[in-house]
């Protein structure tokens, strides 16, 4: 096993593994199969496992979930990439209105193991319509899991839960963390869904973060840790289920919380995370929270300009730093 | 004369007479439970319809998929749904086919493959289209029917699906219903072509044909053969069914924009007429035709007083069934 695997290679294994261990696992999406993918996350299935269960399909994001949908409903379990996830907003109905409430709709009558992966977040100058941090979008809607992993062997470990779940699950795959490196998975590595996991440790204030923001929020905890301030960092990994257990422990040790988040302040998901924290560990408190979030504008294109407007390290220290004045 | 003296083809023919019938008379119950206040929110009756799903389903597998719309009593009743548990949905019983939770544009009874009514016009395609390749990777022979009015045949997901199924030959027929109007528009006004789904068929290179939607034998023989067609392997293939509603679009339609004699011309070419002319022309007597017709209007009257004296769905079921196991817990 190598020492060392890219966030990249470990989604087309975290699939590959899954595809060796469950003949019902198929794949489908734009370019996944001799190209690998638009982000080589699924190169090598098309070798490994061919165009019966490795599946190109039109640029038809609504057909593309759809039919994981119905395949999903018969027997199957499909894990469906779409390119971007601004491109969620082509196949909304299905995310919003379809998926996740046949289930319900019916009586329980229904059941949709299905995976929707897609490449998010901002950081490398695509624009407006190809670098949003959608995860919030599905933070919405009742019915969708949603995982954003921030280290390799999480991708894999979250990719073998999400595939083996019963509930669809929304799976964002982070583009500015796909050359990262990181430790491999073990073998049968399945990280449970809705466990947020304290990736660094500290007594003095709380980082909540998920996907790149993970690694940002560690960084600004290292520049902390120089000023004598020692924050905890939390990664998320999920959404939905949100593992506010695990937040609200570090909170009774920190005192004070920081969310770190890349989709914007409007309709974030720390807004969801900050009143849990206000409806049932208010009295933890110490501090008010502060949110640091994206701008409540569209993503621009020149690296200045993005910079202005997703987290940086700088933008988390100065909040941190704001809080222990308290 | 008893049924049992009919040739099987006239007996065939009888029971899906009846389960006709049965659908017409459940849809005329929803109609004056919702003006007794027994019914609420809306409904899209079928009334009109019923050749289309009865024809279709005589024609397929039981083991087939069948995805409907939000006009979709008639196919949960042809997919084996019974009038008591379709009108206890709609009057919010817990014996309803979906606990109550879905209501009358969410028909579903997915033990018999009937996987669902859709209220989003078109979403359905798609996932029939999904059903179908399933059916391919899982090698079962089967196939799958997606049933759509003609306002469908505008939106992306119609082009979207037809283009997919038959680029990837699935096993899977796109059936429209076309009953004149989009909600409350001519189709005629809104569509560039003549025959808004048939049409389009060339498009995506697969057969496009028509069907006298109210003629359930017509319906069935030419189901059976694009069903044949596409359990071979031959890709999928799309059926245009004319027909025409009683009721208007919904409750609140009373469908004045349709002119009289169109209205007259179309309740003259009703599918039960069609029916029961086809069965005297077998020379089954008209009292062995009028005892199917008091059989299902008996068995409507049961399922009414039935549904009627079903209990309410306990408060604490709206907290159940978003995930696969059973709850809808959404943080720790």
């Amino acid at each position: 096993m190598a020492d060392v695997i890219t966030y990249r290679e470990a989604v087309a294994e975290g699939i590959a593994r899954e595809m060796r261990r469950d003949a019902a696992v198929v794949c489908l999406g734009e370019d996944i199969g001799a190209a690998g993918g638009v982000f080589k996350t699924t190169a090598g299935l098309i070798e490994e496992f061919g165009p019966e269960r490795v599946w190109d399909t039109p640029i038809s994001e609504q057909a593309i979930v759809g039919a994981a949908m119905g395949a999903a409903m018969t027997g199957m379990r499909p894990v469906a990439e779409i390119m971007f996830s601004d491109f969620l907003a082509c196949c909304w109905d299905y995310l919003a209105n379809e998926i996740p409430k046949v289930r319900y709709m019916t009586g329980g009558q229904v059941t949709v193991p299905l995976v929707v992966r897609t490449a998010n977040g901002g950081g490398l100058g695509f624009g407006a319509q190809h670098s949003q941090a959608t995860e919030n979008w599905a933070l919405t809607v009742p019915g969708l899991k949603i995982a954003a992993p921030a280290t390799p062997a999480d991708v894999v470990g979250m990719m073998a839960a999400a595939i083996r779940s019963d509930d669809p699950v929304v799976f964002f795959e982070h583009k500015g963390l796909l050359a990262a490196k990181g430790a491999p998975a073990p073998p049968d590595h399945v990280v449970e869904l809705g466990r947020a996991a304290v990736v660094h440790e500290g007594a003095d204030v709380t980082l909540v973060a998920l996907a790149a923001m993970v690694p940002l929020a560690l960084r600004a905890a290292a520049l902390l840790a120089e000023e004598g301030v020692e924050a905890e960092v939390v990664d998320l990994r999920c959404l939905v289920p949100l593992d506010m257990r695990t937040v609200l422990a570090s909170l009774a040790r920190t005192s004070r919380l920081v969310t770190v988040e890349e989709n914007p302040y409007q309709g974030g998901w720390g807004a969801t995370v900050v009143s849990v924290v206000a409806d049932e560990g208010f009295g933890l408190l110490d501090a008010p929270v502060r949110r640091v979030a994206g701008e409540c504008v569209p993503l621009p294109f020149a690296d200045a300009l993005e910079e202005r407007v997703i987290p940086t390290v700088d933008k988390v220290v100065a909040a941190v730093r704001d809080l222990t004045a308290y | 004369m008893d049924t049992a003296d009919l040739s099987t083809d006239t007996a065939e023919l009888l029971a899906l007479y009846e389960q006709m019938v049965l659908i017409r008379r459940t849809e005329k119950a929803a109609h004056d439970l919702f003006l007794q206040g027994l019914v609420k929110g809306t409904t899209h009756l079928a009334a009109g319809h019923e050749a289309i799903a009865v024809g279709a389903s005589a024609a397929l597998r039981a083991d087939d998929y069948v995805f409907a719309t939000y006009r979709g009593h008639h196919h949960a009743m042809a997919r084996g749904a019974g009038p008591e548990e379709c009108l206890a949905e709609l009057m919010s019983r817990a014996t309803g086919l979906c606990g109550a939770k879905g209501g009358s544009m969410h028909l579903t009874k997915a033990a018999t493959g009937m996987l669902g009514s859709y209220a989003i016009v078109g979403a359905h395609l798609p996932m029939a289209a999904g059903a179908a390749w399933s059916a391919r990777l899982r090698g079962t022979g089967q196939i799958a029917v997606a049933f759509f009015g003609d306002g469908a045949t505008n939106i992306g997901a119609f082009h979207e699906a037809l283009n997919l199924a038959a680029v990837w030959k699935l096993p899977v027929l796109f059936v429209c219903e076309n009953n004149l109007y989009m909600e409350y528009t001519p189709i005629a006004d809104v569509t560039a072509v003549a025959r808004p789904a048939a049409d389009r068929a060339s498009a995506y290179g697969i057969p496009g044909e028509s069907v006298d939607g109210n003629d359930v034998v017509a319906v069935r023989e030419t189901v059976a053969r694009l069903a044949e067609r596409a359990r071979a392997g031959d890709g999928p293939a799309l059926l245009e069914a004319a027909t025409y509603r009683h009721f208007g679009h919904s409750r609140s339609d009373p469908a004045a924009y349709r002119p009289a004699e169109e209205v007259e011309r179309w309740l003259k070419h009703d599918p039960l007429d069609i029916a029961r002319g086809r069965l005297t022309e077998r020379g089954v007597p008209a009292e062995t035709v009028t005892a199917a017709d008091e059989r299902a209007q008996e068995a409507v009257r049961q399922a009414v007083d039935a549904a009627k004296n079903a209990p309410a769905p306990d408060p604490g079921d709206a907290l159940t069934d978003v995930w696969a196991d059973g709850g809808a817990a959404w943080r720790t």
